[in-house]
């Protein structure tokens, strides 16, 4: 199980380009598809938890994953198992690496990877709004749940609201609303 | 090893352990602490090495913030350094997630934290589009990079998210290669972006 832990979140770290939440896609895939370590209902809360937390979003989920599975030494795991490919990565073409990065070949494929992960991005929040029962059948809730995210878009793109303070005041709202 | 890097080392881990908190603001927020640092105070690199690590860090993959503690410890102490450096910036951050973990395990329960997470759950949303917005206004810079996005948008969509991410990474940076490739044989340029994007939040 700490092994499995370990390649899931190794494989997560391997391929996260882009990082912040162009990982979530893939960490989806993984822990929610692949493994069923959770429903994607407690998977949106933990990103939400994540993203209250200073420090790396991927890193974060990590965390809360690893520690939610096999408690501390999960947690310890799972962290290792992101940030190691990176580290290894860095070891072995950190010399080089000022050379390749201007490659013609290496920015090609970054043209190609950053439409790949933003097509990815794009599906992750359709699911997710799929799961909240957001285009379900209208509703008072159905409509509240549209509100809020309306809101919490305007915040994010126009007010340019940092997430830890949205994700309060959408708490509040919730807890004004929902309870 | 002797005394002096065994010092080296121990410096790199607490500093980058201080500097571990700050990334709340993103992995760029770090840029002024660490030239204050790394630059000013104990001259062990130039301001230059400092802007071309931030510079690389986007591009390989995991958190930028990370990715440039890793880097920064590699220019100052080898190997040994890179561990300790990222050892340090992961150990605050590491501590506090605990904390919240442990925490909203004995609340999940609570009423009141549950309607608070029937709202939260809406808002991810919104994060979530905002990070595509971001993403797409560096990706989408023509109609092939439109085309791929909307491709994978569809197959995902089809397929009910059959096929695996990494997969279509793969060949998301295979079909830039090829695509880039018979442009430039068409004697066509695309403008590719000089260095990776900014993300403020994203790290």
């Amino acid at each position: 199980m700490l092994i499995e832990l370990f390649i899931t979140f190794f494989l997560i770290g391997l391929v996260s380009f882009g990082g912040g939440y162009a990982m979530i896609p893939l960490i989806q895939e993984q822990i929610v598809n692949q493994h069923g370590w959770m429903d994607q209902q407690h998977f949106i809360d933990t990103i939400a938890i994540a993203s209250m937390a200073p420090g790396p979003i991927a890193t974060n989920i990590a965390v809360l994953i690893g520690y939610n599975e096999k408690g501390l030494l999960g947690a310890v795991i799972a962290t290792m198992g992101t940030v190691l490919p990176s580290v290894i990565i860095i070891l072995i073409l950190g010399k080089i690496f000022y050379k390749i990065q201007d490659h013609s070949l290496v920015k090609s494929s970054f043209y190609g990877l950053r439409a790949i992960i933003t097509g990815l991005i794009i599906y992750t929040a359709y699911m997710f709004a799929d799961t909240n029962g957001m285009f379900a059948s209208m509703s008072w809730y159905t409509w509240s749940q549209i509100l809020i995210f309306a809101g919490s878009l305007a915040a994010f793109i126009v007010f340019h609201k940092h997430p830890v303070s949205v994700i309060i005041l959408s708490a509040l709202v919730g807890i004004a609303v929902y309870s | 090893m002797n005394l002096e890097h065994w010092s080296k080392l121990w410096h790199l881990f607490i500093m980058f352990l201080k500097i571990g908190p700050v990334t709340f603001g993103g992995g760029y927020a770090m840029i002024p602490v660490i030239e204050q640092e790394v630059v000013e105070k104990r001259k062990w690199l130039e301001s230059k090495d400092v802007a071309d690590v931030f510079a690389v860090a986007g591009s390989v993959p995991g958190a930028i913030a990370i990715n440039s503690a890793t880097f920064i410890g590699y220019r100052i102490a080898g190997v040994a350094g890179a561990i300790a450096a990222t050892i340090g910036i992961l150990l605050p951050t590491f501590c506090i997630v605990l904390a919240f973990s442990i925490f909203f395990l004995g609340m999940k329960d609570n009423p009141k934290v549950e309607a608070a997470f029937i709202s939260i759950r809406a808002t991810i949303v919104a994060l979530i589009v905002y990070a595509a917005y971001k993403t797409g206004k560096t990706a989408i810079i023509d109609k092939a990079s439109l085309l791929l996005v909307l491709t994978t948008v569809a197959l995902m969509y089809f397929t009910h998210n059959q096929i695996h991410p990494i997969l279509l990474i793969l060949g998301g940076a295979i079909a830039g290669i090829v695509i880039i490739g018979i442009r430039t044989r068409l004697g066509r340029k695309t403008i590719l972006h000089e260095k990776e994007q900014v993300y403020d939040y994203m790290i």
